[in-house]
């Protein structure tokens, strides 16, 4: 599960540059997962998508999309029930 | 194909090193509320993974893709145990619980910010997600393909077993 979590020191304090970021609070799956695989979309090669959600499935969730679609999740990282992704798109 | 043509690297293979994309396949066989959207929670969310995804809609299931039916799709109180209020189970054949059940089912949807049915299938057409109809269904109950939503293929069981043959998962919900 954790073999494309980049094994990164990402604190909170210092997260990873986004491109474009993404708000999927309050959405319930499948959207968070279908909402980002749409901006991933607009993304190309090397480009960072930060996105905040507060379901909880979106922990087992947004590792399984990374891998599933060849991305690196450069941080995963949950405070107060929202969780924060950071997710770089590796091919166009 | 064989299935050897299209083998992927191995479980939890990166989609962008191996050739052939996964694919989910899917029989859709209830016509009610509860029964509509997990396949189309599925489809959505393996298409949004790259998967290839089909469904089959067959029997009660084509119902999901009739225009006008798939409004009005149902939840029965009878005989399903799960309802959240707890009333004897008799209680759900009165006249008028399957009306209660189903706008309490929306309700919750509409709640969770969920789309209904027709903006799933919505996602599911913008997302290339084959819309098999059962033919034999079609030619059962009398629905023409100009009563289903658009992007269906009409199909018999032997074009979605074409598909589902090289499916890397196969569910019948």
């Amino acid at each position: 599960m954790t073999d494309h979590v980049a094994q990164l020191n990402i604190t909170e304090d210092a997260p990873p540059a986004a491109d474009l970021e993404l708000d999927c609070k309050g959405l319930l799956c499948p959207l968070p997962v279908y909402r980002t695989s749409q901006a991933l979309n607009r993304l190309g090669a090397g480009q960072v998508l930060r996105v905040e959600c507060t379901d909880p499935g979106s922990l087992a969730d947004f590792p399984a999309l990374a891998r599933q679609r060849g991305l690196t999740l450069l941080s995963a990282t949950e405070r107060n029930g929202v969780q924060v992704f950071h997710l770089r798109k590796e091919t166009d | 194909m064989k299935p050897e043509a299209r083998r992927h690297g191995g479980t939890g293979a990166r989609q962008g090193e191996t050739n052939a994309r996964r694919r989910l396949a899917l029989v859709a066989s209830k016509g009610t509320l509860d029964g509509a959207y997990p396949p189309l929670i599925l489809a959505a969310t393996a298409a949004s993974l790259g998967w290839e995804v089909g469904i089959f809609f067959t029997f009660y299931g084509l119902d999901i893709l009739h225009k006008k039916r798939h409004k009005k799709l149902k939840v029965a109180p009878l005989g399903n145990p799960a309802m959240p209020i707890p009333v004897p189970n008799l209680v759900g054949a009165l006249p008028g619980m399957t009306a209660v059940a189903t706008r309490m089912m929306k309700g919750w949807m509409k709640r969770s910010q969920l789309p209904d049915i027709p903006q799933f299938l919505e996602i599911a057409r913008e997302s290339g997600v084959k819309l098999f109809a059962c033919s034999t269904t079609m030619g059962v109950m009398g629905v023409k393909a100009d009563d289903l939503t658009p992007g269906t293929d009409t199909a018999g069981a032997a074009a979605f077993l074409d598909f589902a043959a090289d499916a890397d998962v196969s569910l019948f919900v």
